[in-house]
């Protein structure tokens, strides 16, 4: 039987990681290895779950406020555009981060990492864009920390981001990461996006005219979400 | 295709600790649905060497029971109707309970068989999966369009079944590698 839906729109080659890339070692049981299938664009790929201003709490967008103390560490301003494929604005697009304290511990039982976790700092936030698919949040910059996938390694400081934009397909988990920062060399899970272009643009870039003298440093990070198709493209197999 | 195309910013997995970050979604949504339509579907994402995947994050997407998909914030809570996530136990296990979907219309006279479309996160996946799950002996299984471009041995792993002493409780497992590995589909 021909089947005559449109097909949904797959990655630009080397933009995206690999599922199995052995240098990030739980990779290897956890990736499938049958070819991907196709799937035709239906009503449940072109729909997807839109969020409320109802489920965002206070303080939910400033993570060194959401206990009685002030968190410790390196106070940040990161904010940013979220946009789809085609350059427009993501409007109410929830985002969801988190992240490890400045002591670079997350505050999660099975991270036994020997670095003191802090009273004053959950690591978690959460927000909606804007009508420009802005978003902005104020943290405390993450640092680094040793993890088991070899010897001696180290994750780069990083903020791990959650997405929805415009239905179910354009869902995206990510991580942002800082300038400069000299573990990226060095990180499988950085560098399993095979394109130096696309790796690049998971690095925030420090943002001084955003910076709040004698208070906090800013950094900006734009997102691109996978967009609607353009109905033009419908039966066009790819 | 449009030169003017920006590129999609690249994923990155949830590693070990998305708990902290998603997890308050878990377990939230409309609570006051009909019993009477509600079922459970339960199961375990297991890896390569059928040990359970502790750590991984599952999200159903799914249309009402009329086939319709609700494209809006529909609850005073802010949580939209149809959307589920779910985190994976110790033992690799899930459960939930939900409205169960109806056969979703195309417009031209076909109806998709109804199902779920679902994402699996976890450690150790750069990328997120995207699979669906069906529902043992619905008719509509036969004429789905999205089943019938799976081959035959292969379709059985995106079926939930169920036990017939309680029509209500469908079983599904998710294999992220091996023999039975899931249908997974590209993006």
């Amino acid at each position: 039987m021909l089947i005559e839906l449109p097909a949904v729109q797959t990655a630009i080659p080397g933009t995206q990681p690999d599922f199995y890339f052995p240098p990030y070692v739980s990779t290897i049981a956890r990736s499938p290895r049958m070819p991907l299938v196709l799937l035709p664009e239906t009503p449940t790929e072109r729909t997807g779950p839109v969020f409320g201003h109802e489920m965002i709490r206070k303080n939910d967008h400033d993570l060194t406020a959401q206990h009685e103390g002030e968190a410790l560490g390196e106070r940040i301003v990161v904010h940013g555009r979220v946009r789809d494929e085609d350059g427009r604005p993501v409007r109410g697009a929830l985002i969801e981060v988190w992240q490890a304290n400045a002591a670079g511990r997350y505050r999660h039982k099975v991270d036994g990492h020997d670095a003191p976790l802090d009273p004053n700092f959950s690591g978690a936030g959460r927000f909606l864009t804007d009508d420009e698919g802005r978003y902005f949040f104020k943290t405390i910059k993450p640092g680094p920390y040793p993890w088991g996938n070899h010897y001696n390694a180290w994750r780069p400081a990083h903020i791990h981001f959650s997405l929805f934009g415009a239905g179910i397909l354009s869902r995206l988990v990510t991580q942002m990461y800082f300038p400069g920062d000299p573990l990226q060399p060095f990180d499988p899970i950085f560098n399993s996006i095979p394109d130096e272009g696309a790796r690049q643009r998971l690095v925030s870039k420090l943002d001084m005219a955003r910076s709040q003298p004698d208070y906090a440093l800013a950094y900006a990070f734009d997102i691109v979400l996978r967009g609607s198709h353009d109905t033009s493209f419908e039966g066009a197999k790819r | 295709m449009s030169t003017q195309k920006m590129v999609p910013s690249g994923s990155q997995t949830v590693g070990p600790y998305f708990r902290i970050g998603l997890e308050d979604l878990v377990g939230k949504g409309p609570g006051n649905e009909s019993a009477l339509e509600t079922i459970r579907i339960h199961g375990k994402v297991l890896d390569r060497d059928g040990a359970p995947v502790s750590d991984a994050l599952l999200e159903f997407w799914r249309a009402d029971s009329s086939g319709a998909y609700s494209d809006g914030v529909s609850h005073l809570n802010g949580h939209p109707v149809g959307f589920h996530r779910v985190g994976t136990e110790v033992d690799g296990s899930f459960s939930l309970t939900l409205i169960k979907p109806g056969a979703t219309p195309l417009g031209d006279g076909r109806f998709q068989a109804p199902h779920m479309l679902v994402l699996v996160f976890a450690r150790g996946l750069l990328r997120h999966l995207i699979t669906r799950v069906y529902f043992d002996q619905d008719p509509t299984l036969a004429v789905d369009p999205v089943l019938l471009e799976i081959t035959a041995e292969r379709r059985r792993t995106l079926i939930a079944s169920f036990d017939p002493s309680d029509p209500q409780v469908y079983e599904w497992n998710i294999v992220l590698q091996g023999d039975n590995e899931t249908v997974f589909f590209a993006w």
